[in-house]
């Protein structure tokens, strides 16, 4: 499994499939039960650490909510791959954790503890703190979780801007309309991987129609993909 | 964009709040130095001390009161209590859980352990002293430098003994949950240790009690000034440390994508929180609560990173505890009460509120 650098690849498949496994381990976070992952044609686990962080953002899925810490100061530990140890935050860490806050619309609860957010705000906190990394690879477990429609809209421009200026993105989604959106999709099941391919193909559609057992079928709506359920499975 | 002012929740400037700090501090010195029973209160000895009245014999005796008893209990109940909520801080940081404690890891098991062995050896009667309770014939704040020495070194062993039972049932300080539990299994098996020690030689029983109650009636300027000695480097590696406990409080692996080499650092907070906990419960046994409470004290007050909440939380617990240590002084005079019996009062009642407190706003804790 190859994902080629300025692309953004989804990984879906059913429940239990292993997609958030793969991208733990795409994150260094697992081993590989076999063979090896290479970033920028290095093992993965030869970097060393602080380096690997600085080219390697991971956003784990239900990432534990530091509730006493504010806003800022969460979204401020995106840069510690980047700060020597005791080392204050320069005014490039400043600016780079605004960056990030505006960009996920953020900002203004900046000196809010987290403990005080819902779970949208929530999140798009923890996105900024991902962003904040202003890694050339970022791996998204379900970073759709808690948002609603207007704020999954904004994080996928989000997305398209970051691949525009060369970054990869690599994100789990289970809602198949919007992992459908990105330029690749790898389908896993059974903690094997099935396919990957571009996202409009239609051998990715079948793949995708396979491993959720035809209980799902993929049209095609104003231009986008989305996969709409079918209430009966066919009889055969 | 100035963005520590926006971040801080405060409104007065700094130095006003630094310097109504330190006239609080003087203040709650002078009263706990002046705390005294009779003709030894601040009244009597103000004019002996400053004022040039009373003969030589007296005015020596003064200073010694104030000098060889009262100020260095005063600083080292401030400097046990500092100890105990430094090492709550990094407890709750390390563990997550905010009613972690210091002596999550066994300490205060195999402190008592090391104590009550200690006391079985010696037949029970470590020291025949008055001591903080007068019904309390036997105390384990012995004046004898070589009772003391056997039992805070006792208690120190022990406490850091226990730690490295949890570590080697852990496996090792990878995994925070495991390491929790190692600490419980641990304290439960350490503490039946205990009681069979206490049951085979039951005229440990009293001067054990005093252990299990905590005191700071018999702490000089030796025990005060280690104290010190262990609070000053502890709470810098804290602060170096705090980072981590910031990067922790959004999961291991979170932590672990950011760069951070946990095992090391994870061992080196373990360290710290041994460390505190063990010289400060050597040198005045057993005191429940500071610990748990000083952290949620500030954190109610402010909004702070792990940085200030080390700093913070270990300036409150000595407050509290120097607090305790007046009212253990006063409350009951001219009989005193055991320091950590209030400590371990106030601290349940604060726990009890801080539940409700959670119940109300969150429907469950």
């Amino acid at each position: 499994m190859a994902l080629a650098a300025g692309r953004w690849t989804s990984i879906v498949g059913p429940n239990g499939a292993g997609k958030s496994t793969l991208l733990r381990v795409l994150a260094g976070l697992l081993p590989a039960a076999s063979g090896q992952v290479l970033l920028h044609g290095r093992d993965l686990h030869a970097w060393p650490r602080r380096e690997r962080a600085q080219h390697l953002a991971w956003l784990g899925q239900n990432e534990a909510a530091a509730d006493d810490l504010t806003v800022y100061d969460v979204a401020m530990l995106g840069r510690l791959p980047h700060q020597g140890w005791m080392q204050p935050p320069t005014a490039a860490d400043h600016a780079a954790v605004e960056q990030a806050l505006r960009s996920t619309q953020a900002w203004d609860w900046r000196a809010r503890p987290l403990g005080q957010l819902s779970g949208g705000e929530r999140q798009r906190v923890l996105l900024a703190r991902l962003l904040a990394v202003q890694a050339q690879v970022l791996l998204m477990d379900e970073p759709l979780a808690n948002l609603d429609p207007p704020h999954q809209a904004d994080w996928l421009q989000l997305v398209r801007d970051l691949v525009a200026r060369g970054c990869t993105v690599v994100s789990v989604l289970h809602e198949l309309s919007m992992a459908l959106q990105a330029d690749d999709v790898a389908v896993v099941a059974q903690g094997r991987l099935r396919h990957h391919g571009a996202a409009q193909d239609a051998a990715t559609h079948r793949a995708l129609e396979q491993v959720f057992d035809e209980r799902i079928a993929i049209h095609s709506v104003a231009g986008q993909w989305l996969a709409l359920p079918r209430l009966h499975a066919p009889a055969c | 964009m100035a963005l520590g002012t926006q971040a801080s929740p405060a409104h007065s400037p700094g130095w006003a709040r630094g310097l109504g700090a330190l006239l609080a501090l003087l203040g709650g010195l002078l009263v706990l130095l002046g705390t005294g029973v009779g003709s030894t209160g601040l009244e009597n000895l103000w004019p002996l001390l400053w004022g040039g009245q009373g003969d030589a014999a007296e005015r020596a005796m003064a200073l010694q009161i104030v000098w060889d008893i009262r100020l260095p209990r005063t600083l080292g109940a401030w400097a046990a209590g500092a100890l105990l909520g430094l090492a709550g801080a990094v407890a709750q940081g390390l563990f997550r859980n905010p009613l972690a404690d210091p002596y999550l890891l066994g300490s205060a098991s195999g402190a008592s352990l090391g104590v009550a062995t200690v006391l079985a050896l010696m037949g029970g009667g470590a020291g025949m002293v008055g001591g903080a309770s007068a019904a309390m014939a036997v105390s384990v704040y012995s004046s004898h430098w070589l009772v003391r020495l056997g039992l805070t070194g006792a208690a120190f062993a022990g406490a850091v003994l226990a730690v490295l039972l949890t570590l080697a049932l852990a496996r090792g300080v990878q995994h925070t949950l495991r390491l929790l539990l190692a600490g419980v299994v641990v304290g439960v098996v350490l503490g039946a240790c205990t009681s069979l020690i206490l049951l085979v030689s039951p005229d440990s029983l009293q001067a054990m009690q005093a252990f299990l109650l905590g005191s700071t009636g018999f702490v000089g300027w030796t025990s005060c000034l280690l104290m010190l000695a262990v609070w000053l480097p502890c709470l810098a590696a804290a602060w170096g440390l705090s980072r981590v406990l910031d990067a922790l409080a959004l999961g291991e692996s979170t932590a672990h994508s950011l760069g951070l080499r946990l095992a090391p650092l994870r061992a080196a907070l373990v360290a710290v929180l041994a460390l505190a906990t063990g010289t400060a419960v050597a040198q005045t046994g057993l005191i429940a609560f500071v610990g748990l409470a000083a952290p949620h004290l500030v954190r109610a007050a402010v909004q702070v990173t792990h940085g200030r909440l080390m700093l913070l939380a270990s300036l409150m617990g000595g407050a509290l505890l120097a607090g305790a240590d007046l009212l253990a002084r006063g409350l009951l005079a001219p009989q005193e009460l055991p320091v950590g019996v209030l400590t371990a009062v106030l601290g349940g009642g604060y726990l009890l509120w801080l539940m409700h407190r959670k119940t109300a706003t969150r429907g469950l804790l």
